[in-house]
């Protein structure tokens, strides 16, 4: 009994050191804009500005609205492509044998573990030879395939029982058919968990949008955001809190949504 | 279906995968490694090959040992004072109490948030006089501290965060890692009497070295390559106190634009990182052998 209070006691006192942050995020941002920054005693706002939404949204000179836009275009792309491209390779590696099947499968785990720090300025250069420097192509072509999706979807493509495919080859099926009729409609939740890591990693993307883009039009929700910092400088924090919680709902809609692919994509990539 | 027919469908459907890796990543490698041995200007464009003077030139200088000691020190502290909440709050929510996925839920948030907005968050957090902390810390009669602007503070500001948004998939992983542990193990140890601090350190640590190790490496990697907190909140100043070899690089390509320099650095880096998980994997992997013959 002591022991239940106690966990309970310790969950709460937890939750709202997580939570309180958030919470004073929202109380902020109905604050009148302009206003010096609120103290602890009047940090619930008496008249609530709903209208620094509309504010942020749409009347300040940077283009939040555009933002955004370009925010989801970018990330339904890189998601549905990407779904395409390694979920294909997972099938080859998963369920056919070739040569230098080992070593490439290695190859992209090495990849997907230390590539990161010296490619930024090469695929700068790249995109830039491209001439695809601030436009769309920069923001989704390099995204468009992963390592890790690819690891996560062998995992699960690797469970599912050999004789459906022997009984399709019977029939005469080609390998093209076993992916897209056997394969693909049974790992619906594998794919869901890819494509649901996928989506929080571009909508929050920050380094790549950074450089690769230089023109307020082509500018991602999180790179406007920074932008938006800049220009509102540290004075206006009732607008700043107004922009972050924008940039953070649809994040948190899209998580409670599709939490429990999440945490298996985690674990998949975890505890194999 | 013949062997080769079935070699030929092998590299069909994973070739646009093989063709995005080698544009990239495994070509973008190799030209990282030929810029690194030139004195290369991003905007001048102009290009002098100087053989492994790039290197030599990061060894000697010190910002780069200052940016070197920042991302060490910050992920000595970060990493394991993660690790150890992660774990804590893991077992705390591996009872069986009503209501405990949605406290599953609610400490998972903090870390799909965008580095950027929760960036901001935390300035405000850290605000001297009137930011979250500061007021808690006054009602106890402290005095208020510009936590992003003193020396002595800024690194340990930017740690305390990461354990907040550190925190979600670490407890996930440590969750599932207490799970797959075997109850009967700790039925036949509470039959021999055994303390509940005794299982801890006799079965539930052993058993959970495979996701320590790796949790340590993923979040070593990640802890080495901090970038956005650092560019939002601080820019790596005061005093270049958290100027951390990512944002280091950063202003080394992006705002020198010595490209070649830039490169080298990130090679070294690179290495540096490759020595560590190398090195963690070792040592962490004789006691989980001996463990699972023992």
């Amino acid at each position: 009994m002591l022991r239940t209070a106690l966990s309970y006691g310790l969950l709460l006192g937890l939750a709202g050191f997580l939570m309180a942050p958030f919470v004073w995020m929202v109380f902020v941002s109905l604050h009148p804009s302009r206003q010096p920054i609120p103290t602890l005693e009047n940090i619930i706002p008496q008249d609530p500005q709903w209208q620094n939404y509309k504010t942020v949204l749409f009347d300040l000179n940077l283009p939040v609205d555009r933002f955004f836009l370009n925010s989801l275009f970018v990330t339904f792309s890189v998601v549905i492509l990407q779904l395409l491209i390694t979920s294909m390779a997972a099938y080859a590696f998963a369920r056919l044998r070739f040569r230098g099947k080992k070593p490439l499968f290695a190859v992209f785990l090495g990849s997907m573990m230390f590539a990161g720090p010296v490619t930024q300025i090469p695929v700068y250069l790249l995109l830039r030879s491209f001439a695809w420097l601030d436009t769309y192509y920069a923001l989704i072509v390099p995204g468009i395939s992963s390592a890790f999706s690819i690891f996560l979807l062998r995992q699960f493509f690797s469970q599912i029982p050999y004789d459906l495919d022997e009984a399709a080859r019977i029939d005469g099926a080609s390998h093209f058919n076993i992916y897209s009729r056997i394969i693909m409609p049974l790992s619906k939740p594998a794919l869901a968990t890819a494509a649901a890591f996928t989506f929080f990693g571009v909508w929050t993307d920050f380094f790549g949008p950074l450089i690769y883009t230089n023109s307020t039009d082509m500018r991602t929700l999180e790179v406007g955001l920074s932008i938006f910092k800049n220009s509102y400088g540290g004075s206006n924090w009732p607008l700043q809190m107004t922009a972050a919680v924008i940039v953070l709902l649809p994040l948190l809609l899209a998580f409670l949504f599709a939490q429990r692919y999440f945490v298996k994509g985690i674990l998949l990539g975890g505890v194999k | 279906m013949h062997r080769g027919e079935e070699q030929r469908q092998g590299w069909l459907f994973v070739s646009p995968a093989v063709i995005h890796l080698a544009v990239f990543a495994l070509i973008p490698i190799g030209y990282a490694l030929y810029l690194s041995l030139f004195k290369w200007q991003l905007l001048r464009e102009s290009q002098e090959f100087i053989g492994l003077q790039n290197y030599a030139m990061s060894l000697a200088e010190s910002p780069f040992w200052n940016a070197m000691w920042n991302s060490g020190r910050y992920a000595i502290v970060s990493v394991p004072a993660g690790m150890i909440v992660a774990l804590a709050v893991a077992i705390l929510v591996n009872q069986k109490l009503r209501g405990i996925t949605v406290f599953r839920t609610l400490f998972y948030i903090p870390a799909i948030a965008s580095g950027v907005a929760i960036s901001m968050l935390w300035i405000y957090v850290y605000l001297p006089e009137t930011g979250m902390i500061n007021t808690i810390l006054g009602s106890f009669g402290v005095q208020s501290i510009d936590f992003l602007n003193r020396a002595e503070w800024a690194m340990w500001a930017l740690v305390f965060m990461s354990i907040w948004t550190g925190l979600g998939p670490r407890m996930v992983l440590f969750l599932a890692g207490l799970l797959s542990i075997p109850q009967p193990l700790y039925e036949a140890a509470e039959l021999d009497g055994a303390s509940r601090w005794r299982c801890f350190v006799s079965i539930t640590l052993p058993m959970l070295a495979p996701t320590t190790l790796f949790v340590l490496i993923t979040s070593t990697i990640s802890a080495l390559q901090i970038f956005t907190p650092v560019y939002m909140m601080t820019k790596g100043q005061p005093e270049d106190t958290t100027d951390v070899i990512g944002y280091h690089i950063y202003s080394e390509a992006w705002v020198n634009f010595n490209i070649g320099l830039a490169s080298a650095k990130s090679f070294l880096l690179l290495i540096v990182i490759a020595a560590i998980s190398l090195l963690q994997f070792r040592l962490m992997k004789k006691p989980m052998e001996d463990f699972s013959t023992g």
